[in-house]
């Protein structure tokens, strides 16, 4: 339970990241946090030549208020976050959705953009951020591109970052006056969920609904009317998929059950 | 820019319960097999090495983390605080650990290191935490001895004694959030 060996740099700045990423390619993992990385160094699941540390960079750790926007830096950890004060009035979907993501303990190391990265099918940030219609800020030593977080997630621990680039900001829409809600079922509280569930309501009938769990990445479906029946007829065609926690007909149970409770919580939060 | 080779051991130092210290380590290091076998301070506990069960946790920069979950290199000039610094020097225990042997929190104290110093950072910051907010910090940790309950009151009877409202309030009503949004 002890990680192989690999070269260990801690840049400056973000600048000296990327030409290190542009150096090493898909030989060098990004360390941040270490929260979902270090578990997989210690297992031996991976074995990279060289981490780059990035923790300690500055103009890393930012979250800036962009108007429509808010733009969260790659060292921004999740309590950091939680602790910041505008988080409830205008990401109010993520402020949902923090506390179901690992422990206390973890969200002081872990990162947002780290989650983001890792690209748990289950996990409880990249759902919110493709929920939201938010974006993933990707910096290479050719310039930056801004994807959408639906084409940056592309299956499972699978995104479409080049190995040369870094991800240096996720972007979330602000939402307001809409109303929101999150749910997940899980073993224990703060484990990986089975099922997440995300939802948002424009407070004219539409709600965008989002699972973690069922498939390779965050699935959404826009629902309007009669939500059981949609979501029924979704979970059916999603099929989900077994591992060692749940069956794939354990997961569309959950999906049927938790996911009409979710989109009726939003619908009258949106009221 | 710090580089350290594979295999390449390098003079690591921090600051351990205050005073400064260094040794030799590698890349991959874990801060806490660092603390344990390369500085000798054996009061944190190891169980799962991989970020389960919390018996690990010491503070870096006064924020409780996982020690198997950080590198030592990573932990290089910062201050990092274990169970070791909880008690007066003359052995005193402090309020949290009095409350733990008050209220049976722990039988085995395999646990305990990494419980109390949670708890340390966490009742800094919200020094009156409601038990569902005790309950939610103790997730994330396993004890296979007490059931919890016994740490729950510990907890409990040192936020009780804890003078009215101060603490840095920055993540006060983190647990607050819990379940559905608004
Ligand atoms: S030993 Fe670190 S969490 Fe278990
Ligand atoms: S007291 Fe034995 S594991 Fe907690």
């Amino acid at each position: 339970m002890k990680p192989r060996p690999f070269d260990y740099v801690r840049p400056d700045t973000a600048e000296e990241a990327v030409a290190l990423l542009a150096d090493y390619g898909d030989e060098a993992r990004i360390l941040a946090g270490g929260q979902s990385l270090i578990p997989m160094l210690n297992l031996r699941l991976i074995d990279p030549a060289v981490l780059i540390d990035i923790s300690r960079i500055a103009g890393l750790d930012v979250i800036a208020d962009r108007g429509n926007f808010i733009e969260i830096g790659a060292a921004v950890t999740q309590n950091a976050l939680m602790g910041w004060p505008d988080l409830k009035l205008k990401l109010p979907l993520l402020a949902a959705a923090l506390p179901f993501v690992g422990h206390f303990q973890t969200r002081n190391k872990g990162t947002v953009c780290g989650s983001v990265a890792h690209a748990d099918p289950s996990s409880e940030i990249p759902l919110t951020l493709a929920v939201c219609g938010g974006a993933v800020v990707l910096r290479g030593k050719r310039g930056e591109r801004v994807l959408a977080a639906d084409a940056f997630q592309q299956d499972m621990l699978t995104t479409a970052r080049e190995p040369d680039e870094l991800i240096a900001a996720v972007r979330f829409p602000v939402i307001e006056g809409k109303g929101v809600a999150f749910d997940e079922v899980a073993r224990r509280h703060g484990d990986f969920a089975i099922i997440a569930v995300a939802a948002i309501a424009d407070g004219r009938g539409e709600v965008t609904l989002g699972v973690g769990g069922m498939a390779g990445r965050p699935m959404l479906r826009s629902i309007v009317g009669d939500a059981a029946g949609a979501i029924a007829v979704w979970a059916g065609e999603l099929e989900g998929y077994e591992d060692l926690h749940a069956s794939a007909a354990l997961r569309r149970d959950l999906l049927r059950n938790l996911g009409p409770r979710v989109v009726a919580e939003a619908i009258r939060c949106a009221a | 820019m710090r580089r350290v080779n594979k295999n390449e051991r390098v003079r690591i130092a921090l600051a351990l319960n205050g005073r400064k210290l260094a040794a030799a380590a590698e890349p991959r290091t874990l801060l806490s097999d660092f603390i344990r076998q390369n500085l000798g301070s054996t009061g944190t506990h190891v169980g799962c090495e991989h970020g389960i069960c919390g018996a690990c946790t010491v503070l870096i920069d006064g924020v409780a983390a996982r020690s198997c979950l950080t590198l030592a290199v990573q932990a290089e000039g910062r201050e990092v605080k274990t169970v070791e610094s909880l008690a007066a020097p003359d052995g005193t225990l402090n309020p949290l650990q009095a409350a733990f042997r008050a209220n049976h929190a722990l039988q085995c104290g395999f646990c305990t290191p990494g419980i109390l110093m949670s708890f340390t950072d966490y009742l800094a910051r919200n020094p009156h935490p409601s038990s569902a907010e005790i309950r939610e910090v103790l997730s994330g940790h396993l004890c296979r001895c007490t059931g919890y309950a016994g740490i729950v009151k510990a907890v409990e009877e040192v936020a009780s004694s804890a003078p009215a409202k101060a603490g840095k309030g920055d993540h006060a009503s983190e647990a607050k959030h819990g379940g559905r949004g608004v």
